[in-house]
């Protein structure tokens, strides 16, 4: 059995530990809330947005458009949002897992758009290409971001160096559930998109000033915008999410050794003061 | 003018900016400067970026639309703006500073694309100022 001592100095160390954890946890609590609160508040944009071109995108029929076809790129870009901190559970690796996982994604098409160092280590580790990074924007997530990623990504688009571009974040259901999502951007395939919208405002027929054409080249690079914004802010929330998840347990965890440590460091005193009443009643024994 | 009221719906990315009846609503877009009554025929718009005038039963309100996209339907009207602004959130110093920024660069020599951005942010600090000075 340990000595007292080291059971001692072995506590003593899970307790400050345990500190450090319980006190992380306080703090992605209340960046939760916060970014829970920015989550929510950015979803009406997000949603309607998404209506929207899902209902011009079905009442405009058949356009051809480049960003509705395929190009000849059988490149495929990522946008890979992870976090810039770790500790936070399973958040970084389950989102890049879910990029290396899938089996339309092979490894030589696939172009990385990096969004948080954590998951770009892994990338790396894995052989992956990362086109670009921008790792710092997930610290504070502004809608002008969003503009200039979907700006570079649409570039490489029209000129042919990407074929499709998706989107890999991790969308928040509530404050226990984060489900790593992948989602297609470009091109658009009108299928995806229509489901949606069939309650409400069908049966009018929508005009368009200027024309669908060129309304569609104004409108999508903002509906791109825009989702890539609603995922930043969604995984925000989960990544604080996550990570309080992960201090919660590692906390109770901790609590769990104390209690065992203490249990045996008791038993280790016990056994020595009735060792020495042991070695002091002999001894008394042997005098008389 | 036609009757009633419809209800106007701005949205940005960080809030709903505005949500509330209105029965008359003034814009500038892509095509001209649009004025909305209810009743109108579906329509999906291009902003450009200039002042709003909303008309309600409290008066006009006023705010700085920059950029995004309109969606008119009979009864609803959905603004989905990139970014817009109310007079008392505007920083009058700064929007004269890029109005002057952005001449200096109109009158520059530099070609494409950076003209069209220069255009555009020169009318985004005209109609911060137009609506800030107001106040």
């Amino acid at each position: 059995m340990a000595s007292m001592r080291d059971i001692k100095r072995r506590k003593s160390s899970i307790q400050s530990t345990q500190q450090i954890t319980k006190a992380m946890k306080l703090v992605s609590t209340v960046k939760l809330q916060k970014a829970k609160a920015k989550a929510e508040e950015s979803k009406p944009y997000f949603q309607t947005m998404y209506q929207t071109i899902g209902s011009i995108l079905s009442k405009s029929g058949a356009i051809n458009h480049p960003y509705l076809v395929k190009n000849d790129s059988n490149k495929k870009a990522v946008i890979a949002i992870s976090a810039n901190r770790g500790l936070a559970g399973g958040y970084n690796t389950n989102l890049v897992k879910l990029v290396t996982s899938d089996e339309n994604l092979p490894k030589e098409d696939v172009l990385i758009y990096n969004i948080g160092s954590k998951g770009r280590e892994i990338f790396l580790r894995k052989g992956y290409e990362i086109k670009a990074d921008y790792s710092e924007v997930i610290n504070q997530p502004l809608y002008k971001d969003a503009v200039d990623i979907t700006q570079a990504l649409l570039k490489s688009y029209r000129d042919g160096e990407i074929g499709e571009i998706y989107l890999a974040y991790t969308s928040f259901k509530n404050t226990v559930s984060h489900v790593p999502t992948l989602m297609k951007l470009l091109p658009m395939d009108q299928d995806s998109v229509k489901v949606e919208e069939e309650e409400g405002n069908s049966g009018a027929l929508m005009n368009y000033e200027p024309e669908p054409e060129e309304a569609l080249e104004q409108l999508i690079p903002k509906y791109v915008s825009s989702l890539i914004y609603g995922a930043f802010s969604e995984a925000v929330a989960s990544e604080n999410g996550a990570r309080m998840q992960a201090m919660d347990s590692a906390t109770s965890n901790a609590e769990e050794m104390i209690a065992g440590l203490s249990l045996m460091y008791n038993r280790a005193r016990q056994t020595s003061i009735t060792q020495e009443l042991t070695e002091i009643i002999a001894g008394a024994d042997a005098i008389n | 003018m036609a009757d009633g009221t419809f209800l106007l719906k701005i949205i940005n990315p960080d809030r709903i900016f505005f949500e509330g009846n209105a029965s008359f609503v003034e814009l500038h877009t892509s095509e001209g400067d649009v004025g909305i009554y209810p009743k109108h025929i579906p329509m999906t718009f291009i902003v450009e970026p200039g002042v709003i005038r909303i008309h309600t039963e409290e008066g006009i309100k006023e705010a700085a639309l920059h950029a995004g996209f309109i969606e008119v339907l009979e009864d609803k009207i959905t603004i989905m703006a990139e970014s817009v602004e109310w007079p008392d959130e505007i920083d009058i110093a700064r929007a004269e500073e890029a109005k002057i920024r952005a001449e200096r660069r109109l009158s520059g020599k530099e070609t494409g694309i950076d003209i069209a951005k220069a255009e555009l942010a020169l009318k985004r600090s005209l109609a911060r100022i137009q609506l800030g000075s107001k106040r």
